[in-house]
């Protein structure tokens, strides 16, 4: 499912808080169709809060957004029930994307032989598969990722990293917040400690 | 996308659903229970007081699921997802208030028979107590949410949600309880137009703390 119009995500001017610090100041970016950015920063230098901004969740201090297309975000949360277990848990999600048939994305993830497991018993990387799975039946067509590689395993890195090329292909926006190296091609890079005070 | 929240709060909140959902409802009959061992086996002290314990008891109740209400979905990030898919915080938390009550007002209601037998409480007096409950406990549980919204990300909102939420219900617990004094239900009036104006509200407050809680 394509949006209409083709999406695009533009930031003017933006400068963003926390607390009484203006983390960052006078950043701009524009995406447009099949473009990926890597924002890179250390710990506490404002990507999540930037990502948190660009998705509507905070409110900019200075500056505004425009989009066109939903957001599909993945943070450190993966909001899925701890309690239940995992097909159960992710199953919420599809109905609530319209989705009735979990299998496909989950064999992709190779999560298909963990649908029984409650999602407290799975490893950290096990529940960050799960958090893709959502993000991936959301179909969104910006992605905002925190962090889409933390916890994983090589061959899972590949795989997140072949998914964000995937979706660039489809015609997609991908803005990837991490302090780890992204391997993909074409790849913008915003290093947010240049628009620190 | 509605019904699927729904069908998921409900799953999470109805007694002996999940962990500990089922906790209010015997806080209620156990105090029912206690109440004739502490105050001793007088037929008419018991059915004199016992009307005005029921609504304690279901005062309390309502205290003891607020914590779990809307804190972990908020630290789990359930309610920016939901947001990000285009719900409004308001829509969330009308569902939530409509699941919220439905897995704590007609179960209390039902166990408001065998707390009537164990006070020896007679017909006339569980009838106005069972009206008073279908009244009152949709504004314990507006309340109940509003107070779980506003607490959610403080530390120590356990301790201060059940400070905040007993004067709260005070009103609920006046008129309801001042039926059973005159074998009177028309103050159980006030007790409905209590809670529809609580049920009003409830949504947009709790959906405004909710976003309030994104700021901090």
């Amino acid at each position: 499912m394509q949006a209409p119009s083709a999406p695009f995500l533009r930031a003017h001017d933006l400068a963003c808080r926390r607390g009484d610090r203006i983390l960052f100041r006078s950043l701009s970016l524009d995406l447009a169709v099949g473009d990926a950015l890597h924002i890179t920063g250390a710990n506490g230098m404002g990507k999540t809060t930037l990502i948190r901004s660009l998705a509507g969740l905070l409110s900019p201090y200075a500056g505004h957004i425009e989009k066109e297309g939903a957001f599909g975000l993945l943070d450190d949360r993966p909001s899925i029930d701890p309690d239940l277990p995992l097909g159960k848990a992710i199953r919420f999600w599809a109905r609530v994307d319209g989705c009735n048939d979990i299998l496909p994305a989950a064999q992709k993830l190779g999560l298909d032989d963990l649908l029984d497991v409650p999602v407290q018993y799975l490893s950290t990387g096990q529940k960050k598969r799960a958090a893709l799975f959502t993000l991936l039946n959301n179909d969104a067509p910006i992605w905002l990722l925190d962090e889409p590689l933390s916890g994983l395993d090589k061959p899972a890195i590949v795989l997140v990293t072949s998914l964000i090329e995937n979706h660039r292909n489809n015609g997609g926006i991908a803005v990837i917040a991490s302090h780890q190296t992204v391997a993909i091609e074409g790849l913008k890079t915003l290093a947010i400690e240049d628009y620190a005070l | 996308m509605i019904g699927a929240l729904l069908r998921r709060d409900l799953a999470q909140f109805f007694p002996f659903a999940g962990s500990g959902a089922a906790l209010p409802l015997v806080f209620f009959l156990a105090i029912a229970m206690l109440y004739p061992f502490a105050v001793g086996p007088d037929a008419n002290l018991l059915a004199k007081t016992g009307g005005g314990v029921v609504w304690i008891a279901a005062l309390l109740a309502a205290i003891l699921p607020v914590e779990s209400l809307v804190r972990s979905d908020m630290e789990r990030g359930v309610f920016d997802q939901l947001r990000l898919r285009g719900m409004a915080e308001e829509a969330m938390m009308a569902v939530r208030l409509l699941a919220h009550w439905l897995s704590f007002g007609p179960p209390l209601i039902l166990a408001a028979f065998p707390a009537a037998a164990l006070l020896g409480l007679d017909g006339p007096t569980l009838h106005l107590i069972l009206i008073g409950l279908l009244a009152g406990t949709p504004g314990l549980a507006a309340i109940g949410l509003m107070v779980a919204a506003l607490t959610a990300s403080l530390r120590a909102g356990a301790a201060l949600s059940g400070l905040l939420l007993i004067p709260l219900a005070l009103p609920i617990l006046i008129f309801g309880t001042g039926a059973l004094a005159r074998q009177d239900p028309i103050s159980l009036a006030f007790v409905g137009a209590i809670s529809l104006g609580l049920v009003a509200i409830a949504p947009f407050a709790a959906g405004a703390s909710i976003r309030a809680a994104r700021d901090v």
